[in-house]
């Protein structure tokens, strides 16, 4: 079962680096790769983290499948805890998979999603916090998603979790302190206090929730808002981007009916973009719910793609929109410019922004896309676009536990507020206390006691 | 040295006459085996060497469960408490807890009475100097004068005397407690035997005498009435109830003490042995607690026919002197006669880690040990430990599996798992917050819990079983009534008692037990209305407002029990060599073969078994499983 099999995966996003890497973890690992590899060094005396350059070979049918390095971790000293070799090949896609296949028929078995980390985790190089960030390393497809996940790795959600444990666990041990020692001179709280308390932990895990929530984005992508009056060509522009055959990562409809979400893979940045209603005064009440919305979109945005119709020129509305932008990372595309431009609005708007952010596009024509695009990436990778450096839980996980903890706060203060006895209450606290150990992996703890008798004066 | 002769010889020998000794021997002999129990002092059998009170949270629900299974504590101290009280009253029915301060005196007395008159059992007073073991397993006990009592079973109840010294500030006696002869041999033979002894610390307050005191300065505290530990008890005694009566420490007292620290053995390192934290001396509490200005002390009645008082709160090892100084700051106690000083006593005990769940050493068969001996503190605990390894000694010498109560099904089981799967670096209280299914566990319904398993030992006898079957059935019938009688909406006093209690009026017909629920309706508001059955018992109206009004919580808890049963009853053998299953981290793997859990819920209690080890384990136990089934 779990302990006892080999397993291996290609560990590297397919098809987007020039690189392949294949994981074998397991006792057999380093007997797999033996049989597998055709060099001078013999891997099974070789000593751990060492790298031996050779070939994949494929004894059976005497042929050589790449050349390769293969990267010996010797257990507990490796990621999983077991005999760990990796083996980097090129990263053409026929190579890879005929590699892994032939590792498979040598005796591992393909590794389930997640599994190297489980096995991390069951041999007890990772907490389960850790583990699940590994999870998302895993899963992330951006250096910036890379550095989310690292952050979490070195404690951040752990460290906020430990902050709200403790702060429940003082209110049980308030309570049970004067369940235990009903007589004695302790200090108690007061319902009112209670519930100020309770009620300042609720703030604190809904705030973490509203990152967490954000978190969840970045992983998704970069959060790119398509803005600009109505008819500038903003729709035209998210089909010409997502028209350029790259992939296309996931599809969801738009969360608002005036509000279109798109995920594209932008040089292997993954981009989310929001396509928003146009920008404008309106009396008209549902339109201007839907601005008000495109507004909100563009304050949050990550970047903003703001377009112009060269055409047309700047109108009052675009200046007062400017304004509303400043502090923004914002590209200005002048659309339709084989339409031919205002020279008027050219100069204006390189006065106004720098001649750095500003684009001649046309979407319809598709001209333009690649500078754009190259831009985009360029932004990416000098760091002008910026993710806010918060607390952010990238795992759903998370989420779902600081949600049910959440309920169960909400259920104290109700209970309280009800006029529920105390032995009730503090079985919601201990819940909530209990759930946020799981992101951590701590359920069972003696702390209560020592959180007892240190803080009160008790006995005889 | 004395010559040693073979006196006697016995199915059970219990080495000590405490609370914990009393209660083994009495299940043994009433379990139908020729018992002998032994004490240093014949006067001094079920000796209170503390405070002079039984239960309290807790502690009261150890009493109820010991009555419930057969035991003796609740019984005697019904008949000797001289003030009793619930307490808790206001924080939820599982928390209600029932607490007696007991005539310290005529306690012993009754317990001497019972154990003296018992069928089957040898009351004899000696000190053990060494155990006779044969092939790992204990054959007898043998004494100071050289008397050797053979025993196929032996069931260690030490206290607080195995190498027992008293200290008061620079004086230190080799005693046990109260200037008691102490054993000194007897630990040290446990060593060579194989058993691991610790050294730990616990201490008394002083007495004083009641004339002295000025309780017009204190406040008054007075008890309730009616209010049994007993299932069985049904009148109270006749006895003079007593109030116990509370003043404060203040600054003075505090510079008393600061000013002596350098006196006290605790501080200078005079005393080795590991106190416990929720017994604070007053001296410990005054540095750990700077800031309070004032610390509460009861006064409290040792007895009916003695002029000592108990202080409660003022415990001590500081010299006497200081201590007479430091009791004369508090009001009331200025012109205070001290009768005895407090002090401070060290005794060893066994790391309890060594023992099986049934109370049984793992390295000597047959040797059971109860009370302080395995590291707890408090006569409640003890009793539940006595009475448990009474059983269980019998129940081995029977040939049957021993009993071991869940931590859902009492107190008992959530002391003695806690001991023998965590262990313990101080002497172990029982607390409320221990029991993680506190709702199940209330002290209203210990006898439901436990009576059928006290029955199936052999130890309710039918008085009790009758008792028990009736207001079980009396219970059930009530609730099933409730729950098919109609409240209608046309019934005028029950919306009046709504209005009042500001709960909404009945618009149709409820069911009564739908009504009950309601936080504002008690069941005696459905007697009031006509719908309630004002005939039945108090304590079986108690049980079913109880279960109805918490049903919805009760029900949750015993989902979480179901949750946890399945690995609760997935039994380990103590063959099993865990050093030997691949994945377990080695902190785990070291923890596991030391303490050889009974089943995989004892595993995942212990400290530094992981989640991802329990993981490990199971895994590996499935494997196992299948390599059998592949096998067969």
């Amino acid at each position: 079962m779990l302990q006892q099999d080999t397993i291996a995966a290609l560990v590297t996003a397919v098809g987007e680096s020039s690189v392949g890497i294949i994981r074998i973890s397991g006792p057999e690992a380093v007997n797999i790769a033996g049989k597998l590899y055709k060099g001078k060094s013999n891997l099974h005396t070789a000593e751990s983290h060492t790298i031996h350059y050779g070939y994949v070979y494929d004894e059976a049918n005497d042929k050589k499948i790449d050349e390769a390095l293969f990267l010996l971790m010797l257990g507990p000293r490796s990621f999983t805890g077991e005999d760990i070799v990796e083996v980097q090949c090129h990263g053409g896609m026929v190579v890879l998979k005929q590699t892994l296949q032939l590792i498979l028929s040598l005796g591992a078995r393909m590794a389930e999603q997640g599994e190297y980390s489980k096995r991390a985790f069951l041999n007890g190089r990772l907490d389960l916090a850790q583990a699940e960030s590994i999870m998302d390393i895993v899963q992330a497809k951006t250096e910036r998603g890379v550095d989310l996940a690292l952050s979490q790795l070195q404690g951040t959600v752990s460290g906020m979790v430990k902050t709200l444990r403790a702060d429940l666990l003082e209110m049980i041990a308030f309570i049970q302190a004067d369940i235990d020692y009903p007589d004695d001179d302790i200090e108690r709280l007061t319902a009112e206090q209670f519930i100020n308390r309770a009620s300042l932990i609720r703030e604190n895990i809904t705030s973490v929730l509203q990152n967490a929530q954000k978190g969840k984005l970045i992983r998704d992508g970069l959060r790119v808002v398509i803005a600009g009056k109505p008819n500038v060509g903003k729709s035209s522009l998210l089909n010409a981007l997502l028209g350029q055959e790259r992939a296309i990562v996931t599809d969801i409809p738009g969360t608002t009916r005036d509000v279109i979400e798109e995920y594209i893979n932008l040089n292997g940045i993954p981009l989310k973009i929001v396509d928003t209603a146009g920008i404008r005064e309106t009396d008209n009440l549902v339109e201007q719910i839907g601005v008000d919305r495109a507004r909100q979109f563009v304050q949050n945005a990550d970047l903003v793609l703001y377009v112009l119709d060269a055409a047309q020129g700047m109108t009052e509305e675009d200046i007062s929109m400017l304004k509303e932008l400043d502090g923004q990372t914002v590209l200005y595309l002048l659309n339709k410019s084989d339409l031919g431009i205002k020279e008027s609005l050219f100069d204006t708007i390189i006065k106004k922004v720098g001649k750095e952010s500003v684009l001649q596009i046309s979407a319809r024509e598709r001209t333009g896309l690649e500078q754009l695009e190259r831009k985009i990436t360029d932004l990416f990778f000098s760091g002008t676009l910026e993710i806010s450096n918060q607390i952010m839980v990238t795992n759903i996980r998370h989420i779902q536990v600081l949600e049910e903890s959440l309920v169960h706060v909400k259920h104290f203060l109700d209970g309280l507020r009800s006029g529920l006895s105390v032995d009730f209450l503090v079985i919601d606290l201990q819940n909530a206390w209990e759930k946020l150990g799981k992101i951590t992996g701590e359920t069972i703890e003696d702390d209560l006691l020592d959180q007892i008798f240190s803080k009160f004066c008790l006995g005889k | 040295m004395p010559i040693e002769y073979i006196a006697d010889e016995y199915d059970v020998v219990v080495v000590g006459a405490g609370h914990a000794g009393c209660e083994a021997a009495l299940a043994a002999a009433r379990m139908g085996h020729k018992t002998l129990i032994v004490t240093v002092d014949m006067s001094n059998i079920a000796f209170m060497p503390c405070n002079p009170s039984i239960g309290g949270p807790a502690k009261g629900h150890l009493v109820r469960e010991i009555d419930a299974l057969g035991g003796e504590m609740a019984r005697n101290i019904d008949k000797t408490q001289i003030q009793v009280r619930m307490l808790n009253t206001t924080k939820g029915p599982a928390v209600h807890s029932l607490r007696a301060q007991a005539d310290k005196y005529e306690y012993q007395q009754e317990m001497t009475k019972t154990l003296q008159t018992q069928e089957n059992l040898a009351v004899k007073q000696m000190i053990v100097d060494r155990l006779v073991v044969e092939d790992g397993i204990v054959k007898g006990v043998v004494g100071q004068t050289g008397a050797t009592y053979l025993a196929k079973a032996v069931i260690l109840a030490t206290g607080t005397y195995l190498k027992g010294r008293v200290i008061i500030g620079e004086y230190s006696e080799e005693c046990g407690p109260n200037g008691q002869r102490s054993a000194k041999l007897l630990s040290g033979n446990m060593k060579e035997l194989g058993l691991k002894v610790v050294r730990f610390k616990t201490g008394t307050p002083a007495r004083v005498d009641k004339r002295t005191i000025d309780f017009s300065k204190m406040s008054r505290q007075d008890g309730e009435e009616n209010l049994f530990f007993s299932f069985l008890t049904e009148h109270s005694n006749e006895k003079k109830i007593q109030p116990c009566w509370l003043t404060y420490t203040n600054q003075r007292t505090h510079e008393i003490i600061r000013s002596n620290l350098d006196r006290s053995p605790l501080f200078s390192g005079f005393i080795e042995g590991t106190g416990p934290r929720y017994c604070p001396s007053i001296e410990d509490k005054i540095v750990r607690f700077s800031d309070k200005s004032q610390h509460q002390l009861f006064i409290e009645p040792e007895g009916l026919n003695t002029q000592e008082m108990y202080v409660q709160g003022f415990s001590s090892s500081l010299p006497e002197e200081v201590q007479l100084q430091m009791i004369r700051t508090i009001p009331g106690l200025e012109k205070v006669e001290m009768m005895r000083p407090a002090y401070a006593i060290e005794y060893d005990c066994i790391d309890p880690l060594q023992l099986k769940p049934s109370l049984e050493t793992k390295v000597i068969e047959n040797l059971f040990t109860a009370g302080q001996i395995n590291g707890t503190s408090g006569y409640e605990e003890a009793a539940a430990q006595g009475l448990m390894a009474g059983i269980n000694t019998c129940l081995k010498l029977e040939g049957k599996e021993p009993l071991i109560l869940k931590r859902y099904e009492g107190y008992i089981g959530v002391l003695i798992d806690d001991l023998v799967t965590k262990g313990t670096n101080e002497p172990y209280r029982m607390l409320t917050s221990r029991a993680e299914y506190r709702l199940l566990l209330r002290q209203d319904n210990a006898d439901l819990r436990l009576t059928e398993k006290g029955r199936a030992v052999g130890l309710v006898d039918d008085v009790r079983y009758a008792s028990f079957c009736a207001r079980k059935e009396a219970i059930e019938k009530e609730i099933e009534r409730l729950s098919h009688t109609t409240v209608s909406c046309n019934l005028q006093s029950i919306q009046d008692i709504l209005a009042e209690r500001e709960s909404a009026p009945l618009k149709h017909g409820l069911p009564a037990a739908e009504l009950l629920k309601r936080p504002q309706i008690t069941y005696d508001d459905l007697i009031a209305v006509g719908i309630g059955d004002g005939e039945l018992p108090a304590n079986v109206r108690e049980q079913v407002e109880v279960q109805i009004k918490y049903e919805g919580y009760i029900k949750l808890q015993m989902e979480q029990v179901a949750r946890m049963e399945k690995i609760e009853n997935r039994r380990l053998s103590e063959a099993l060599d865990y050093s030997l299953i691949k994945g377990l981290r080695n902190e785990a793997k070291q923890k596991l073969n030391k303490i050889k859990p009974a089943s995989v819920g004892q595993a995942s209690r212990i400290s530094g078994v992981s989640p991802a080890d329990i993981s490990v384990l199971l895994v590996y136990l499935e494997q196992q499983r299948r390599q059998e089934g592949a096998k067969a």
